[in-house]
């Protein structure tokens, strides 16, 4: 049985529908990405799977056990870290392991071995009685990551782990994240970073509440099969974006940083000829060429064809 | 329970290293003994005051002496006129004047009625009324010893009053009013330290977002509240028993009853006081909130409706049933009897039962409205 089953989860705040019949399953050792802008249900999905929110309707099975009937059964069988590394920043690095293994009521000698596992991991030997405040984000991080798996649990949740993080440190995290991928532990994640969708296996993206695709990046990527994307260097990018809107082979465009990126409706159409079209206005383009798409094209399709519908 | 512990040693690491808190438990009571010890005095000495003396005579005099040596009145002026003497109230220069009229001395000697005046300050109500016991009281006995002094005896025949109360007080025999506030202070510290730095505790954790992650763990809310209250109450049981030995060195209180019978009932009052800050904590979304609430729920009552400083049983019916939920109320008559008068506390099984009942109902409301919480 996978370690995640979910099944029409839904979850409404009075009118609200927070989350709306979303299903997916997770496999065991797996890491599946959670991509959503801000208030797209990924923060109350994942609440209802920890045993926190309680599911309207629906079902979420997490490490055998249903939210809905065992919430604290759950807890015992599942990590959790937060966005805000909430951690006690007037206690001690040590005195914070020590809290954590309190609450999940480790025996004195499992307490000792992961201590020492966690300080090993999060590279704080030594730092034991330095206050959490005074560490340096990275490090507050990986301890915060510490104390959510010093339970051993096998199936870990991060909301948004990353956030505020520098890149090196967030490259070293997503390491450890994968480390514990290998060793079995089952990973939900949600980020906004796209980039960070790279480390995930699956992704699944979530637009108001519904999940709107599933996939691995390259299966997510297919969206695109039959439309090329090109992208067009060209000072006024603004000015463009709309020339392009108006030409009959273009689908849709969206600026990328000063590029602008225009979906053709056709692969039969070559790129250079956008870039005439553009040039025969007098727009003075400097490079056109057909890019693969990104995950940020896929995440905006997605949107899109989400709130279409 | 080990998780208890786990909690409880967690928020004792917290507060230790906490400055506000621990000035909230520590210092806080200090500061309060001082300033409600020293400015909270119902006793009225050293009462300003000038005399207007028309009759100049031996018994004029005595009168005169007999006030000034209660020790209650400072001689401050002596006038010749009575526009003197509204002048120098006007200016609060003096509470009180003494006005003895021309033959005052011989009416006195000639076993006739005299009168004299004694005019009062009654811009605060309780100092005049004070003050006007004792100004008849002074007079009453000047004029009886005048009338031994004498010899007026009509043909050796006893002098005395039909009937004289010889009054007695009990355990504070000075009745000085520090002896009667301070154990009400005691409680006022207590319920507001314990209130306020427990209320501001788990609303702390939640404007911080550590609260988020211990939802998260498998534990129970009971475990949770107890070992939060835990390390507050040990600091809070040692910060009343420090205000208490302040109090002994400051202003005489005694202590006639047992040490270990007023740890008993410290111990449960504190429970309660510490319970209520964490209900208030469990029902706040910010520390404004939670102190604002801790100034209604904890601070008013406590003070106004405790029996501290205005006496339960004057008050009006209605307003006697409220106070019926006030704990500091049984803990005062507690607190006084073992302090002031050295009863057992065995003898005060009723309103430690309160006490014990108060804090099991608040810890047990805010452990379920925690789980209430937790969706």
């Amino acid at each position: 049985m996978d370690p995640i089953i979910v099944r029409d989860l839904t979850r409404r705040f009075g009118q609200f529908v927070a989350v709306d019949r979303v299903s997916f399953d997770v496999r065991e050792g797996e890491i599946l990405g959670f991509l959503g802008s801000n208030g797209a249900g990924k923060s109350t999905t994942i609440r209802m799977l920890c045993g926190l929110l309680r599911p309207t309707a629906g079902s979420a099975v997490v490490g055998g056990i249903d939210v809905s009937r065992d919430p604290e059964g759950v807890k015992r069988r599942i990590g959790y870290m937060s966005q805000k590394f909430s951690l006690y920043e007037q206690l001690t690095v040590g005195q914070n392991i020590r809290f954590y293994a309190g609450l999940y009521g480790l025996s004195s000698g499992r307490y000792a071995e992961r201590r020492r596992f966690v300080l090993e991991m999060a590279g704080l030997e030594g730092r034991e009685n330095m206050l959490a405040r005074d560490l340096p984000g990275g490090w507050r991080q990986r301890l915060a990551l510490g104390c959510a798996i010093l339970h051993e649990p096998p199936i870990l949740f991060l909301d948004e782990p990353t956030g505020g993080v520098d890149p090196l440190s967030r490259r070293h995290f997503w390491r450890l994240i994968n480390r514990l991928s290998e060793s079995g532990v089952t990973i939900l994640v949600t980020t906004h970073y796209l980039d960070e969708a790279e480390y995930c296996h699956r992704l699944a993206l979530i637009h108001a509440g519904r999940l709107a695709a599933l996939g691995t990046t390259t299966a997510l990527k297919e969206i695109f099969a039959g439309r090329p994307i090109v992208e067009v260097q060209a000072p006024d990018a603004v000015a463009a974006m709309r020339a392009l809107d108006a030409m009959p082979e273009v689908e849709k465009t969206s600026l990328f940083g000063t590029a602008v990126h225009a979906v053709l409706r056709a692969a039969a159409v070559p790129p250079a000829a956008v870039g005439d079209r553009l040039r025969a206005q007098g727009f003075a383009v400097r490079g056109v060429a057909a890019v693969p798409p990104s995950l940020e094209d896929v995440f905006l399709d997605v949107v899109e064809k989400a709130g279409r519908s | 329970m080990r998780k208890a512990l786990a909690v409880g040693r967690k928020e004792f690491h917290q507060i230790v290293r906490d400055r506000r808190t621990l000035s909230i438990l520590l210092l806080a009571p200090v500061m309060f003994l001082l300033l409600y010890g020293y400015a909270l005095n119902f006793d009225i000495r050293h009462v300003t005051f000038a005399v207007e003396d028309r009759d100049r005579t031996v018994e004029s005099r005595a009168l005169i002496a007999a006030f000034v040596n209660s020790g209650y009145f400072d001689l401050v002026a002596s006038v010749h006129d009575g526009q003197a003497i509204d002048r120098l109230m006007d200016r609060n220069e003096i509470r009180a004047a003494l006005v003895i009229p021309e033959r005052t001395g011989r009416a006195i000697n000639t076993g006739q009625a005299a009168a004299v005046q004694v005019l009062i300050n009654g811009d605060n109500a309780n100092t005049a009324a004070a003050v006007m016991g004792y100004a008849l009281n002074i007079v009453r006995g000047a004029s009886s010893s005048l009338l031994v002094e004498r010899g007026l005896r009509p043909r050796g025949a006893r002098l005395a009053p039909p009937v004289s109360a010889e009054p007695r007080i009990w355990y504070n025999p000075e009745l000085k009013s520090t002896l009667f506030l301070v154990p009400g202070l005691i409680a006022f510290i207590g319920m507001i330290t314990g209130a306020v730095s427990t209320a501001l505790s788990i609303v702390r954790e939640k404007e911080r977002g550590t609260w988020e992650q211990v939802r998260m763990a498998p534990l129970g809310t009971t475990p949770y509240i107890v070992g939060k209250t835990l390390p507050y109450l040990v600091i809070s049981i040692a910060s009343a028993m420090a205000i208490m030995l302040a109090a002994m060195a400051l202003f005489d209180l005694p202590m006639r009853g047992s040490w270990l019978d007023l740890l008993l009932a410290v111990s449960l009052f504190l429970a309660g006081a510490l319970g209520t800050g964490m209900f208030i904590s469990t029902v706040s979304d910010s520390q404004l909130v939670a102190f604002q609430i801790v100034l209604i729920v904890a601070f008013l009552p406590t003070f106004i409706l405790s029996g501290f400083i205005f006496p339960i049983g004057s008050m009006p019916v209605p307003i006697q049933m409220v106070t019926l939920v006030v704990p500091a109320r049984y803990f005062l008559v507690a607190l006084r009897s073992i302090v002031l008068k050295g009863i057992s506390a065995a003898a005060m099984w009723q309103e430690l039962m309160a006490l014990v009942l108060y804090a099991t109902a608040v810890l047990a409301l805010a452990s379920i409205r925690l789980a209430r919480e937790r969706g």
